[in-house]
């Protein structure tokens, strides 16, 4: 039996510190699809990120979001991780003293217990892609995000990504920060990572990602609602007209 | 990857392993055996009872003054209202002095089944093949078993308890014994003074180096009772040595005391090293004076892990007595639920170009408290003396509490000096980014922990490491809800 992908956001509102700011949003991504989520600042972008992985300063005050049929809300962030869910935090937080390879293997090892890497080639695969993400090996022995450049933090994001195998990845602004060659760096790492099996939800305001990744779906969040769908010609008129079209309607 | 590296990490990655076995775990030191003392002073503390203690030693009569005289000391003496509350000290229904059984042996197989059995349980007969050049191990009043390996005894070095020390090498014992630490320092010091029993005494002859730890390990095991140990360490002219000593006690519902003198002797040219693992459990008051002399170009380590207990107080000193001595002290105090760690270190200038550090840190757990209280003096004279004082507090909960009373006097104008302090809570941001990658609460909140504590753990020895690590996994997964 074929292995499904699918995430199902039905109708979901949340707050932080008691406002509203996702009013019944509304999303389906399924393996083999990339979306685009654009929108003005503000409008609920890194909301809907953060509400995915149950991060605990977002509350869900209606809706629902399934993961192959599994209702997410209401479990952990570690539950909603062993589910197949993603996020590339916009700002990667800094943990003193936790060492990379540490935490890698621990979090590996929780989401792939049946998997038994020797910690010989658990290396040896962290290693190659730190390479390909554009990253020294001795970034390995370094504590997580401490002292990391903006651009540095993006990479791990997609180092991690790659490593733990997630199904549903969000990518919150992973191009903000990152020159052309790390963009492109990154983006070969994504691509090369996507499958029927995976999907991806990219947050950006800019096409130069959306060049290189390309979506065959674009949402565009206003106010905490999606207000526009449509395909990559979506994304182009954006980028030429911004939002007040949209606004308009 | 560097082969260094990857072994630390598999070290890691066993202890993670291990935070899931932790119930198990637990039982490590909680557990409670039925052995009853051949032998107890019965409750309370008077002149007879010192005198019984004395008379069942049959120990020489200098010691028997000590005693005495530290006796009308302790009584003389309020109990400190500086710090934590004591108030829940029942010194009349403590026992002072418990007698295990008559044998005291260098074999395993000639201690009591029993204790035998509680110390196998602590794994400390393994250790003992593995990692120690010697080994000393005291249950309740009195050492029960101790052995050094005959290629130290060869060349002199002596590690025994102190009973047996005083009746084999009673001159050795008293050029030393309440010199650095005299029975008038504090009220705590002089009850020990009074009705010490067991401890260690390791003597290591000029010159030597002991390139494996010895180690000493404590047990108190029944409730309501108190352990006094003293142990003395001389680490002879141009001589190394590391001491590491291990103590826990089962969970009781009555309080119990612990009171230890440690005195250590670094004199010219010398290096020690003292290790310590306090893992007390929740209704131990534990109130020890330790303190250093180093002499001229000696080096005095002290490392310190301290866990569990009710009331703990202990500031390691060290008197660096001669020039270009040096003292270094990184301490771990863990403040779980209801318990207060008044903790910190001294160090005392008193000759030229003499060095201190002190990295002092902290955690605090629910309603537990971490203070850390320092002294550091630069007398007159002490010239181009330097210290560096840093104390970081990590709180775990938002009743969490954390404070910092250094005390700093400096008389020498060319002496310097820094503090650095700093206090931080484990935040939201990082527990879920890093239970977003699948971590639970406990792993992450212990890695955490583990993080802030890691420039630390560089630098003390790696099974100290490891132990601690075990340690304070075990404390972090007993609570609930973090963060």
């Amino acid at each position: 039996m074929d292995i499904m992908t699918e995430l199902i956001i039905k109708n979901l509102s949340a707050r932080v510190e008691g406002k509203e700011i996702l009013k019944d949003v509304n999303l389906t991504i399924r393996g083999g699809e990339i979306h685009a989520l654009m929108g003005p600042n503000g409008a609920g972008k890194s909301t809907l990120g953060n509400v995915l992985i149950g991060h605990p300063n977002y509350e869900i005050t209606g809706g629902s979001i399934k993961l192959d049929g599994v209702e997410l809300v209401g479990k952990y962030p570690e539950e909603r991780a062993r589910a197949g869910l993603y996020l590339a935090f916009q700002s990667p937080v800094a943990i003193p003293g936790v060492k990379l390879s540490a935490f890698l293997r621990t979090a590996y090892k929780n989401l792939h217990p049946e998997e038994k890497l020797s910690v010989n080639d658990f290396y040896k695969l962290v290693s190659s892609h730190l390479k390909k993400v554009g990253l020294d090996e001795s970034f390995m022995s370094r504590s997580v995000n401490d002292g990391f450049s903006g651009g540095e933090r993006k990479r791990l994001e997609i180092l991690q990504m790659v490593i733990l195998r997630p199904k549903i990845i969000v990518l919150d602004e992973i191009d903000s920060g990152l020159d052309v060659d790390a963009l492109g760096l990154i983006s070969d790492e994504i691509l090369q990572f996507f499958s029927d099996q995976t999907a991806f939800l990219i947050v950006t305001h800019y096409q130069r990602i959306l060049k290189r990744i390309d979506p065959q779906f674009v949402h565009v969040l206003m106010n905490g609602k999606i207000a526009k769908e449509g395909d990559r010609e979506l994304a182009l008129r954006i980028e030429n007209e911004g939002y007040d079209w949209i606004r308009g309607n | 990857m560097e082969v260094q590296n990857m072994s630390k990490d598999e070290e890691i990655e066993k202890l993670l392993e291990s935070v899931k076995n932790i119930t198990s775990k637990k039982s490590d030191w909680e557990f409670k055996d039925s052995f009853k003392p051949q032998y107890t002073t019965g409750k309370g503390l008077n002149k007879k009872v010192v005198e019984e203690i004395s008379d069942i030693k049959n120990e020489p009569d200098w010691m028997r003054r000590i005693r005495l005289k530290a006796l009308e000391i302790f009584e003389a003496k309020p109990v400190p209202t500086w710090g934590p509350d004591l108030s829940g000290i029942d010194w009349e229904n403590i026992s002072y002095y418990n007698k295990p059984g008559d044998s005291n042996t260098n074999s395993w197989d000639d201690v009591p089944e029993m204790i035998k059995d509680t110390f196998q349980k602590l794994g400390i007969p393994e250790m003992e093949q593995k990692y120690l050049a010697g080994s000393v191990a005291q249950y309740e009043s009195e050492g029960v078993y101790h052995s050094l390996r005959k290629v130290w005894e060869d060349k002199g070095v002596v590690f025994m308890d102190l009973d047996s020390a005083i009746r084999e090498h009673p001159d050795l014992v008293k050029q030393y014994f309440c010199k650095a630490v005299p029975i008038t320092d504090n009220k705590f010091a002089a009850l020990n003074g009074a009705v010490w029993s067991g401890g260690s005494f390791l003597y290591v002859p000029k010159g030597v180096h002991i390139d494996m730890p010895l180690q000493t390990y404590f047990r108190m095991n029944n409730e309501g009772t108190g352990q006094f140990e003293h142990t003395i360490v001389v680490a002879d002219e141009g001589s190394s040595v590391h001491y590491i000593e291990g103590c826990t006690a089962p969970r009781w519902d009555k309080n119990s005391l612990h009171s230890a003198i440690v005195e250590i002797y670094v004199n010219k040219n010398a290096k020690a090293r003292y290790t310590s693992v306090q893992n007390w459990s929740k209704s131990v008051y534990n109130m020890p004076t330790k303190r250093a002399w180093v002499e001229e170009n000696g080096q005095m380590e002290w490392v310190g892990g301290s866990l569990g207990s009710k009331v703990t107080m202990l500031y390691p000193s060290s008197y660096l007595r001669g020039a270009h001595a040096s003292a270094s002290n990184l301490n771990i105090s863990l403040a779980g639920p209801g318990t207060v760690k008044d903790t910190g270190a001294k160090a005392l200038h008193f000759a030229p170009y003499t060095t201190s550090k002190i990295v002092a840190k902290s955690i605090s757990i629910e309603d537990g408290k971490a203070i850390y209280r320092g002294l550091l003096r630069i007398n007159k004279g002490a010239i181009e003396s330097k210290s560096h004082v840093q104390c970081d507090a990590l709180l775990i909960n938002d009743e969490s509490a954390s404070y910092t009373f250094p005390h700093d006097e400096i008389y020498e104008p060319t002496a310097t000096f820094g503090h650095e302090a700093s206090v931080g809570k484990i935040g939201t941001e990082e527990l879920t980014y890093l239970r977003s990658r699948g971590l639970s609460e406990d792993e992450a909140s212990s890695m955490i922990v583990l993080g802030f504590l890691d420039d630390v753990m560089r630098e003390i020895p790696m099974e100290f490491a490891i132990e601690m690590n075990r340690l304070i996994k075990m404390e972090m997964s007993k609570m609930g809800a973090v963060g």
